[in-house]
C-alpha cells in the first residue's frame, strides 16, 4: 500500500505538478496567440518576444523597488513590479500596431504578409531587450521559494517521495485561473466583449451592426499585452529569465493553439495542457513509479522514457501534424481558412 | 412625398455601371418588392440604397432627408434596418446575444424589443440560448431578420429573404414580414420569387439590367401579361 | 529603362563593397564573405521559389540547409567498418520494422472497418514503436561506443563530397515532400509553422543521434573538392608565382584556395538560376504564377493547385539542402549546434524579401546584400559606438555597455531593415517583372 501511495506521490511531484504549471504557462501564451488570430486574422509570430518584453520590463522595475528596499514576502518582488511590465507590453503592443500592424491591415494585405511583419518585429525586439538587458540569465524570484518543501512533506507523512510545490508554480496555476475567469466573464457577459465575439465571428455584419472596429483591435491588443506581459514574467519566476529562451517557446505555444483551434479562447486553454501533459509525460522516465508497483524480479533496467527529453519539441510537433491530419479546425472548431 | 426614395440611381462597384437611372420609391407603412432576372441588379440597388455601394449619380433620400453622403451605419441610426442575403448572423453566438449584437447602437435598455421579437418569433424564444450556427436555414433568418429589428428601424430592408429555404418556410416568412408591416413597419425587399413576393407587395418594381422596366401595385404586375410571361412563367 | 539599368547598378554596388572590405580589412576576409555570399544566395533562391511561384512561406529553411550538411558527412567520410559490425544490422533491422509498421498503419486505415480503427492504428503504431526501439537501442549503444572520441558512428560512403551537393538536394527533397503532403492546402500560417517544427527535430535529431553524424561532437575534418593551403604553400610552382605577384605563399594559398570554392559556387548558382529563370518562362512557370496570382480561379479550371503548389515547394527545398551541402563542404565540418533559426531562416528570408519578392536574380542580390550586412554589422557597429562615444571617457559604464551590445545590433538592423523594405519597397530592390 505504502509503494503504491509512494508511486502516486512521485507522479503528482515530477509530472502532474510540472505538467500543470507548463500547461498554464502554454495556455497563457496560446490564449495570447488566438486573440490575435481571431480579430487580427494573422499568426503572430512575435508574441514570445512580446513575452520576453514584459517580463524583461516586469524585471527591471522589480531592480528597482529591490533597491529601494520594497518587499512584499513571502511572495517574490517581481508580482508587485509586474503591473508596471504590464502597463509597458500594452503600450508596446499599441504600438507595433500603429506603426506596423495598421498599414497592412487597411490595405487588407495577406495573413502572410503580416506574419512576415510580425518576423521582423521579432528581430527587432530580440536585439532590443538583448541590448537593454543583456543576454546573461536572470534570477527573478525571491521571497519564500516553497510553499511545500519536499523534506517537510517526507517528515510529515512518513513517505520516501515527497511533494514539493514551489511558490512560483502555485502562484502561475492561481493567475492563470483568474485570467481565465476574468478574460471569459469579459468575452461572455459585457457588451465589448461580445462585440469582440461578434466581430471575430462575422467582420462585415460586426461592421453593420455599428461595431468600431478600431476600438475592438484595440482591446485584443490590450488584452494581449497583458497576457504576455504575465505569461512571460511568470515564466521568467519559474525557470530564470533569460532573452533566449522565449523563441522556442513559439512552437508548443502555436502547437497548443491550434490544437484547440485557432480563433477559439477555450481552445487555446485546453491545447495548452494537451501539449504540456504530452509533452512531459512522454519525455519522463518510469523506471522509479514502476520499481514502486511491480515486484523486485521485474524492476525495469533502462530509464523507461518514451522519448529523450531532448526531443520535448518533437511532442508538440507531432501531435499538431496529427492534428493537422485528422481534424485541423482543432479540437474546439477554430476558423481553418 | 414617398418615405424612401433612391432617385436616379447610376453607379456600379468600381467598374463598369450596374444601375441605370434606377428609382425606388417605397411609402410610408408600405412593403414594397424589387424583381426582375438574375443580374438585374436588385440587390445593388438596395445596397446602394443602404450605402453600401458609391452612386455616380442620384441621390437617396429618408423621411424627405438627402442621405446620400451617409455611411450605412450612419443610415442604420437614421432609422434603416438591412438584413443580408448570407453571412447574416453571427454562426458562433447565442439567438440572444445575436439580437443583442442587432441593438449594438443603442444606449437605452433593450429588452422590451427583444420581447417583441421573440413575440413576433416564437420559435426564436425557445431557442435563445442556442448557437445561432445549429439552427435551420429558415430559423436563422428568422435571428436575421431579428436582429435587424433591434434597432427599432422604421424601414427594413431584405436582400433576398428566402434564398434557399423551402416552400413552407418561405410561406411563414412572408407571413412575419406582413406582420412586420402591420407595426408600421415600411418594408423593401428583394426576391427571386417573384409571385410570391408580388402578392404580398403594395408596389413592385421589375428591374432589368440595372433599368426599371415595369412599375405598378403588386396585383397589377401579377395580371400584367408580359410580366407573366417573361418573369413568372406564364 | 530605369528597370533594366537598375540590375548590374546594383550588382556592381555589389563587387565594390566587398572590394572596399578587400582593402580596409584583407583580400582573404572578402572572399570567404563571398563565397558565404554565394552559399546564401543560393538559398535564398531556395526559397524564393516557394514564395515568387506559389506564395509558400517556408520557415524551416535551417531544417533543409541542415539535411544538406548531414549529405556532406553521410557521402564523404570514410565508413566505420567496426561500427558497421557492431550496430549496423540492428539500425537497419530497426528500419525494417518502421516500415513494416507504416504498411501496417496504412493497411489498417484503408481495410479497416468501423468501429475502432483510430485505436487499432494506435496499438499498431505503439507496438511497433516498442519493437523498433528494442532492436534499435542496443544497436546504438554499439555503435557509439567504437572510439567514440573519434568515431562514434556509422561513418558515410566515401565518395567525393562534390556528390553530397546533389545528396543533399535530395534529402531535403524528401522531408519536404512529407512536410508538404500534411500542410499544404491549408492556411499559409500552417505551413509555416509546420516547416518551423520540422525544422527543430531535423535539428533535434541531428544534435541527438550521435550514431548517424556524432551529434553535438561534430564530425570535421570532411574531404575537400579543392586543393589545401599547406599543399599549395610547398608547391614550387605556387611558391614563384607568389613571389611574382608580391606576395607570400601562405597569403596567397588562402586566397588561391577561397577562389577555387568561389569558382565552384558561382557556377552551381548560376546553373540554378539559368533553371529557374527557364522554368519561370515556360509554360509551367507561367501556370504557377496564374496559380499564385488566383487559386481561387486557377482550381476551377481544373488545375490541381496542391499538387503544384507540393512540386514548387519540393524544388526550392531541395535547392536550399544543395545550399547546405555546400555551406558545409566549405566549412569542412559539420557542427549541428550552429542550424539555428535566426541565422538560417530568418536571415535568409530577409535577404528574398529586400531583393525582390519573386524575382531569382532579385533573391540572389538580396543575398549578397544582407549576408554582406550581417557580417559587417558587428565592425561596423563597434564602430558607430565608437564614433558615438568617442566623447565619453574610457571607463564610462553606458560607453561599455554600448560597446558591448554592439553584437546585438545585427539582430536589430536586420528586424528594421525587413519591416522597412516590407512597408516602403514590399517589391523590394529588384521587382519582379510584369510578364
Amino acid at each position: 500500500m505504502e509503494d503504491v501511495t509512494n508511486a502516486v506521490i512521485l507522479i503528482l511531484n515530477f509530472l502532474f505538478v510540472p505538467g500543470l504549471t507548463y500547461g498554464c504557462q502554454l495556455a497563457l501564451g496560446a490564449l495570447g496567440v488566438t486573440l490575435v488570430y481571431g480579430i487580427l486574422r494573422f499568426s503572430n509570430f512575435a508574441h514570445g518576444e512580446t513575452m520576453s518584453f514584459g517580463a524583461m520590463i516586469s524585471i527591471l522595475a522589480m531592480w528597482w523597488l529591490q533597491a529601494h528596499d520594497v518587499s512584499i514576502a513571502p511572495l517574490p518582488t517581481v508580482l508587485l513590479a509586474l503591473p508596471v511590465g504590464i502597463g509597458a507590453t500594452i503600450l508596446l503592443c499599441l504600438a507595433m500596431d500603429r506603426w506596423v500592424y495598421r498599414f497592412y491591415r487597411r490595405r487588407k494585405s495577406q495573413p502572410v504578409i503580416l506574419l512576415i511583419a510580425s518576423i521582423g518585429l521579432m528581430f527587432l525586439m530580440n536585439g532590443l531587450i538583448r541590448f537593454a538587458i543583456g543576454p546573461d540569465d536572470r534570477v527573478v524570484g525571491d521571497g519564500e521559494r516553497f510553499i511545500i518543501n519536499a523534506r517537510e512533506f517526507r517528515r510529515a507523512t512518513g513517505l520516501a517521495e515527497g511533494l514539493a510545490i514551489k511558490t512560483s508554480q502555485g502562484i502561475t496555476v492561481v493567475v492563470t485561473v483568474v485570467l481565465v475567469i476574468a478574460l471569459f466573464w469579459f468575452l461572455n457577459r459585457t457588451r465589448a466583449g461580445k462585440s469582440m465575439r461578434a466581430y471575430s465571428d462575422n467582420e462585415d455584419l460586426a461592421l453593420l451592426s455599428g461595431i468600431n472596429p478600431d476600438r475592438v483591435v484595440m482591446i485584443a491588443w490590450i488584452l494581449t499585452g497583458a497576457l504576455a506581459a504575465i505569461a512571460g514574467t511568470l515564466y521568467g519566476l519559474d525557470k530564470s529569465y533569460k532573452p533566449f529562451v522565449y523563441l522556442p517557446l513559439l512552437l508548443p505555444i502555436f502547437a497548443a493553439a491550434i490544437v484547440g483551434g485557432l480563433g477559439n479562447p477555450l481552445g487555446a486553454i485546453a491545447g495548452g495542457f494537451v501539449i504540456a501533459f504530452s509533452e512531459v509525460s512522454i519525455t519522463f522516465a518510469y523506471r522509479k513509479f514502476i520499481a514502486y508497483l511491480v515486484p523486485e524480479s521485474w524492476e525495469p533496467e533502462g530509464l523507461v522514457q518514451l522519448l529523450s527529453t531532448d526531443y520535448k519539441v518533437a511532442v508538440s510537433f507531432v501531435i499538431l501534424v496529427l492534428v493537422l491530419l485528422v481534424r485541423p479546425t482543432g479540437i474546439f472548431k477554430g476558423r481553418v481558412l | 412625398m414617398s418615405f424612401l426614395t433612391g432617385e436616379g440611381m447610376t453607379g456600379g462597384y468600381g467598374g463598369a455601371d450596374i444601375l441605370h437611372d434606377c428609382t425606388i420609391a417605397v411609402e410610408k407603412g408600405e412593403i414594397a418588392v424589387v424583381v426582375g432576372p438574375n443580374g438585374a441588379g436588385k440587390s445593388t440597388a438596395m445596397k446602394a440604397l443602404f450605402g453600401m455601394l458609391d452612386l455616380r449619380e442620384g441621390q437617396v433620400a429618408l423621411d424627405g432627408e438627402d442621405i446620400s453622403g451617409l455611411t450605412p451605419q450612419a443610415r442604420v441610426r437614421k432609422g434603416m434596418g438591412f438584413v443580408p442575403q448570407t453571412s447574416n448572423v453571427f454562426t458562433s453566438m447565442t439567438v440572444e446575444e445575436n439580437l443583442e449584437m442587432g441593438a449594438f447602437i443603442r444606449d437605452d435598455p433593450i429588452a422590451e424589443t427583444m420581447d417583441q421579437v421573440f413575440a413576433l418569433f416564437p420559435v426564436l424564444a425557445e431557442k435563445r440560448a442556442q448557437p445561432a450556427g445549429e439552427l435551420s436555414g429558415g430559423q436563422r433568418q428568422q435571428v436575421a431578420v431579428g436582429r435587424a429589428l433591434m434597432t427599432q428601424p422604421q424601414v427594413l430592408m431584405l436582400d433576398e429573404p428566402t434564398a434557399g429555404v423551402s416552400p413552407i418556410v418561405m410561406d411563414e416568412l412572408f407571413d412575419r414580414i406582413i406582420e412586420i408591416a402591420r407595426t408600421g413597419i415600411t418594408i423593401l425587399i428583394v426576391e427571386q420569387n417573384a409571385r410570391q413576393a408580388l402578392s404580398i407587395a403594395d408596389k413592385g418594381y421589375v428591374l432589368v439590367q440595372g433599368r426599371n422596366r415595369f412599375t405598378d401595385t403588386g396585383a397589377a404586375l401579377l395580371a400584367n401579361p408580359e410580366v407573366r410571361k417573361s418573369f413568372l412563367g406564364g | 529603362m530605369i528597370q533594366a539599368n537598375r540590375k548590374p547598378l546594383l550588382f556592381a554596388a555589389m563587387l565594390v563593397l566587398l572590394a572596399l572590405v578587400g582593402f580596409m580589412q584583407s583580400w582573404s576576409l572578402a572572399l570567404a564573405i563571398l563565397n558565404l555570399c554565394l552559399i546564401s544566395a543560393v538559398m535564398a533562391l531556395g526559397a524564393n521559389i516557394q514564395w515568387g511561384y506559389a506564395g509558400l512561406f517556408n520557415a524551416g529553411v535551417m531544417g533543409f540547409a541542415a539535411l544538406g550538411g548531414l549529405a556532406g558527412v553521410l557521402v564523404s567520410t570514410p565508413p566505420v567498418t567496426a561500427a558497421w559490425a557492431a550496430g549496423g544490422a540492428g539500425i537497419l533491422k530497426s528500419g525494417g520494422v518502421v516500415l513494416v509498421i507504416i504498411a501496417a498503419v496504412w493497411f489498417v486505415m484503408r481495410r479497416w472497418r468501423p468501429p475502432f480503427k483510430g485505436a487499432v492504428a494506435a496499438l499498431v503504431i505503439a507496438v511497433g514503436f516498442f519493437a523498433a526501439r528494442a532492436v534499435f537501442d542496443p544497436a546504438v549503444e554499439a555503435i557509439e561506443a567504437v572510439e567514440s572520441a573519434k568515431t562514434g558512428y556509422l561513418g558515410g560512403l566515401g565518395l567525393p563530397i562534390l556528390f553530397s551537393w546533389i545528396v543533399g538536394g535530395i534529402f531535403a527533397a524528401g522531408a519536404a515532400w512529407v512536410v508538404g503532403k500534411v500542410a499544404l492546402g491549408l492556411r499559409s500560417d500552417y505551413l509555416a509553422i509546420a516547416t518551423l517544427g520540422i525544422s527543430e527535430i531535423i535539428v533535434a535529431m541531428l544534435k541527438n543521434e550521435d550514431w548517424l553524424a556524432r551529434g553535438v561532437k561534430n564530425v570535421s575534418g570532411l574531404p575537400r573538392p579543392v586543393p589545401y593551403e599547406v599543399d599549395l604553400q610547398q608547391a614550387a610552382w605556387f611558391q614563384s608565382l607568389a613571389n611574382s605577384l608580391g606576395s607570400t605563399p601562405i597569403d596567397l594559398s588562402s586566397i588561391a584556395v577561397k577562389l577555387c570554392y568561389a569558382a565552384l559556387f558561382t557556377v552551381v548558382l548560376l546553373v540554378i538560376l539559368w533553371f529557374s529563370e527557364t522554368a519561370l518562362r515556360s509554360p509551367w512557370g507561367r501556370m504557377m504564377r496564374a496559380i499564385r496570382d488566383n487559386a481561387v480561379a486557377a482550381g476551377a479550371m481544373g488545375k490541381d493547385v496542391t499538387k503544384r503548389h507540393l512540386q514548387v515547394f519540393v524544388l526550392g527545398s531541395a535547392v536550399i539542402g544543395m545550399a547546405g551541402a555546400m555551406l558545409t563542404t566549405l566549412d569542412g565540418q559539420f557542427t549541428p549546434a550552429s542550424y539555428q533559426p535566426l541565422r538560417f531562416t530568418f536571415v535568409i528570408w530577409v535577404m528574398v524579401i529586400v531583393g525582390g519578392s519573386g524575382n531569382n536574380l532579385g533573391a540572389v542580390l538580396g543575398g549578397f546584400l544582407i549576408w554582406f550586412f550581417w557580417i559587417e554589422a558587428e565592425p561596423i557597429g563597434l564602430w558607430l559606438m565608437d564614433v558615438l562615444t568617442a566623447g565619453m571617457a574610457e571607463d564610462n559604464p553606458v560607453r561599455a555597455h554600448l560597446l558591448e551590445s554592439a553584437a546585438h545590433m545585427r539582430l536589430m538592423t536586420m528586424g528594421l531593415i525587413l519591416l522597412l523594405v516590407l512597408r516602403f519597397t514590399p517589391r523590394g530592390l529588384i521587382p519582379e517583372e510584369k510578364r
